[in-house]
């Protein structure tokens, strides 16, 4: 039987970190989950991500720290009797079986009695709108097909967790916004907690209720979407989540707020932490918009137009490279003055 | 240079046909001529018998049983030998996969098949002997009271059999391992199988179309045994194997239509094994072994 | 993964099968090469003394200089031939799709499939009747039979990887059929049709049925003078035999060793079948 209940309450990770030899996979994770809970992985490749999944499921024994279900010790648990759902990226269907024999695989190992395994499929087959295809061969479907019999076959088993490991990043960019409401549909049909990984901050922003972001092994802020989207704790979390503007500049504190130099200009930001004399200001560009008056001069090297607004990359008078969003029409060449409010300039320690 | 020239030229190259099309004559002659033509002759020559009807070379064999035994006594040293051989195969490249540093290991196994079986029937001779190593350690930790006879006899030759032939198996079989997506164990271990259970219903049914083929080239291998059976086994009674009297038929009696008709026999027999391990695959799984774009 | 007792067991039992059978095969070459060295040697578990004399013996009685001179002769033609055939046969097979290639490709596969005993003999009938065997021609037109498929089936991946548009652009400049075969195309396949030869070479040595029946008594490699010299034991002392044997071994080993340089192990095997 597996060892966890439908009725979990929690998974805890404790200072769980991964050795590979003289590598430090990674390190110090520290997690809460709580049933219900959508929680995303969000990292760049070889942040660790995928390790800590392995870890969560059993597929890798943790060098440091423990994991613990509700109390009970989950490290010395193989992934056998963990009883989590595990979605692949490569999908890892089974080839040689139907559709029908891959979605029921799980419940044939727990010895269910046949009639309810069918019926069991029937339904998860249906969650995943896949009725018609129960007897075909998983080569005989397309990749989003695919994708959806393996959740399938990981829902089936009414596990308490879910994990999933870049379901979507084999799939083309149409078919993914299709998956992912597909996602979203299912968790909140079925409520089962649920961890995913992926590098797509989009993904992780639109489908997770709170999203742990790692670089290089190390867990680096926790957080809601929105927290890590408008306040993100450091310069490296800033940049992954799309503050692509990362300018270094001196820093005077002025009351709660903190003056840099961005482009020769003096603008106004917020401290994101204690500010000494030398900083890294972080803006997104969205949020630095060309006006009549900005105060920060620059000249557009490229414009690319995206439809809605264009999308420029301009040369500050000190080299840097600024990257912003505008309505108007944009021309190379030409000369823009750009503003940004004060509280979407963040201020990093150096 | 016409019209009508120059459209047979496209048409042709338009088909693949061209002068480098060309090339593969030199080589399709060779094997015709050396492959085929052999085979063909052989053929036809087994039905022109010395003496006698035009299917008196096949009567001779089965109607003597010094002749038709030699199948029996050939397929009780191959039958078992393959099937010991591949069986064997697959907990060892199951196990090998997983290893680090495989290369040093496949490179030893490797040595037996470069060294062909001249040599390893020799250094059995040797090591096997009443005097050699193996009996010394036999004799030395009390598991025998006196030196086993291995050689010049049944027990050698299968020996010498799996010497040569489990690197084979061992190795075709880790090829068709490896390619398998190692995720597909890892979905079966969430979903609560055990190692049996991993094994008999993921890893062997995918692996099934390759043992097949194992099969089929070390069947074929054991079953044309020559130097073993004849230095390291009893030619004349056990061992006496079907490549043996066909060899004497035409070095020894000189008579090429029966040596031919043997020939046939010996082809005609692995012809059978094969296609009826062949067709046992088809009917296991048809398909790749990995899905998606992993 | 965890693992249970039961599934230890297994693997220690698994691991004893494989070391077992590593030991046996290293005995088995080394008593070969201690007898080779060996005074006498009766009921003890090294003989006596050493001495080198069975290897000036087996020199002599064997007539190893001249054995070893013909399977270079043997090996080096089979080698060379099979590359001018094979390479360009490969080329042709990777470059063009023409009727009746699936068929030109089975005929390639079956000399690798078969065992050289089956066509060996109906082969060695038609070289007798063409006075070709006996003498040292006829063992190379036999030892090319599984040859020259070999290296075609090695080398049709290798040409395949090669970007056609390589060859367009020798093309456009002006190289034709035979300039782009020399300058361009056997470059690039050099480590591919190394491979090939260093894996024809290792499997000609060890050949042992084609050569012993197509070879008369001056057109012996190595492998079949050791044959005979097993056959006949009794008439020669068992270490010059073992002596000769060692001589083999180390000429098969070399050869081997420097072809793990540049293939796999498991390409000696698997090149077969496809």
């Amino acid at each position: 039987m597996p060892i966890a209940s439908r009725d979990f309450r929690e998974l805890r990770l404790e200072g769980v970190g991964r050795d590979f030899g003289q590598h430090h996979a990674l390190r110090d994770v520290n997690l809460t989950v709580r049933r219900g809970e959508f929680v995303a992985l969000l990292g760049p490749s070889g942040c660790g991500k995928s390790t800590a999944l392995n870890c969560i499921s059993g597929l890798l024994q943790p060098t440091d720290g423990t994991i613990w279900l509700d109390g009970k010790r989950l490290d010395e648990v193989g992934p056998e009797d963990r009883g989590f759902g595990m979605v692949f990226q490569n999908y890892a269907l089974f080839p040689h079986m139907t559709v029908r024999r891959n979605v029921g695989f799980g419940l044939v190992t727990q010895r269910r009695p046949k009639a309810e395994i069918e019926r069991r499929v029937d339904e998860a087959l249906a969650l995943v709108r896949l009725e018609t295809q129960s007897d075909k061969l998983p080569g005989q479907l397309s990749g989003g097909q695919q994708q959806r019999v393996a959740i399938a076959r990981a829902i089936v088993v009414e596990p308490p967790l879910v994990l999933m490991d870049e379901p979507l990043s084999n799939l083309d960019a149409k078919l993914r916004l299709e998956m992912r409401a597909e996602i979203r549909r299912i968790h909140t049909m079925l409520g089962c907690s649920t961890i995913y990984v992926t590098h797509d901050q989009e993904e992780a922003l639109s489908l997770a209720d709170r999203i742990m972001v790692m670089i290089d092994g190390l867990p680096r802020q926790i957080g809601t979407p929105e927290e890590l989207y408008a306040r993100p704790a450091s310069a490296d979390v800033a940049e992954f989540m799309g503050y692509r503007n990362l300018v270094p500049s001196s820093a005077v504190m002025a009351g709660t707020r903190v003056g840099v130099t961005v482009s020769g200009a003096r603008i106004l930001g917020t401290p994101m932490a204690t500010v000494a004399a030398r900083a890294m200001v972080a803006i997104r560009p969205d949020d630095l918009r060309p006006t009549a008056d900005g105060p920060i001069t620059a000249l557009v090297e490229i414009a690319e137009y995206h439809g809605r607004d264009f999308y420029a990359v301009a040369r500050g008078t000190e080299g840097e490279e600024l990257y912003f969003r505008s309505d108007r029409r944009i021309a190379t060449g030409e000369t823009v003055r750009l503003t940004a409010a004060p509280d979407r300039v963040l201020v990093y320690p150096a | 240079m016409s019209a009508t020239h120059l459209s047979l030229r496209r048409r042709l190259r338009e088909r693949g046909l061209d002068g480098v099309t060309l090339l593969v004559l030199p080589g399709v002659v060779f094997v015709l001529a050396l492959f085929i033509y052999p085979f063909v002759y052989g053929l036809v020559l087994s039905f022109q018998p010395k003496e006698g009807g035009w299917l008196a070379n096949y009567q001779k064999f089965f109607s003597d049983p010094f002749l038709y035994d030699t199948i029996w006594l050939t397929l009780q040293i191959a039958v078992p030998a393959t099937l010991l051989n591949t069986v064997l195969s697959v907990p060892v490249a199951l196990r090998v996969r997983l290893m680090k540093r495989q290369k040093l290991l496949t490179t030893i196994l490797v040595i037996p098949i470069t060294l062909g079986t001249v040599l390893v029937a020799e250094g059995l001779l040797t090591y096997l002997g009443p005097r050699g190593w193996l009996n010394r350690v036999l004799l030395e930790f009390g598991i025998a009271d006196s030196p086993v006879r291995l050689i010049h006899n049944y027990w050698g030759v299968m020996l010498s059999m799996v010497i040569s032939g489990f690197p084979f198996t061992f190795l075709l079989t880790l090829s068709y391992v490896t390619g398998i997506d190692p995720a597909l164990e890892q979905a079966g271990a969430m979903l609560g199988a055990r190692s049996r259970q991993r094994f008999f219903r993921i890893l062997l049914p995918l692996l099934a179309p390759g043992l097949a083929i194992t099969l089929a080239l070390a069947f074929v291998q054991a079953f044309t045994v020559f130097p073993s059976a004849v230095l390291l086994g009893a030619p004349a009674g056990p061992t006496r194997v079907i490549s043996i009297v066909a060899y004497q038929a035409a070095f020894e009696q000189y008579d090429y239509p029966l040596a031919s008709a043997i020939a046939m026999l010996m082809a005609g027999v692995q012809v059978l094994i094969i296609v009826a391990l062949l067709g046992a695959r088809t009917l296991v799984f048809r398909g790749p072994v990995s899905t998606g774009k992993g | 993964m965890h693992r249970s007792m039961g599934e230890r067991l297994w693997s220690f039992t698994v691991w004893a099968v494989v070391v077992f059978f590593v030991i046996n095969l290293l005995a088995m070459i080394g008593s070969v090469v201690v007898d080779s060295f060996g005074t006498r040697w009766f009921n003890t578990w090294l003989p006596t003394a050493f001495t080198p004399q069975w290897y000036i013996l087996a020199w002599n009685e064997f007539q190893l200089p001249d054995i070893l001179l013909v399977t270079a002769e043997v090996v080096g033609a089979v080698v060379l031939i099979s590359g001018l055939i094979g390479v360009p046969t490969a080329y042709a097979m990777a470059r063009r799709n023409f009727p009746g290639k699936q068929f030109v490709m089975l005929l390639f596969l079956l000399p690798l499939l078969v065992p050289p005993i089956t066509y060996g003999i109906p082969m060695a009938t038609v070289l007798y009747q063409a006075h070709l065997a006996g003498k040292i021609w006829g063992v190379i037109l036999a030892n090319l039979v599984p040859t020259v498929p070999f290296v075609i089936l090695i080398m049709i991946p290798f040409v395949e990887q090669i970007d056609p548009r390589v060859e367009s652009a020798a093309r456009v400049f002006g190289a034709g059929l035979g300039r782009l075969f020399i300058q361009v195309l056997v470059p690039l396949l050099t480590p591919g049709i190394l491979a090939a030869l260093l894996l024809v070479l290792v499997r000609t040595i060890a050949m042992f049925e084609l050569t012993f029946l197509t070879s008369g008594p001056t057109s012996q490699t190595l492998v079949v003078a050791l044959y005979y010299a097993v056959f006949a034991a009794g008439v020669r002392p068992q270490q010059s035999i073992d002596a000769m044997a060692v001589v083999y071994m180390i000429t098969t080993l070399i050869w081997l060793l420097i072809a793990l340089q540049f293939v796999n192990p498991t390409q000696i095997v698997t090149r077969a079948k496809q």
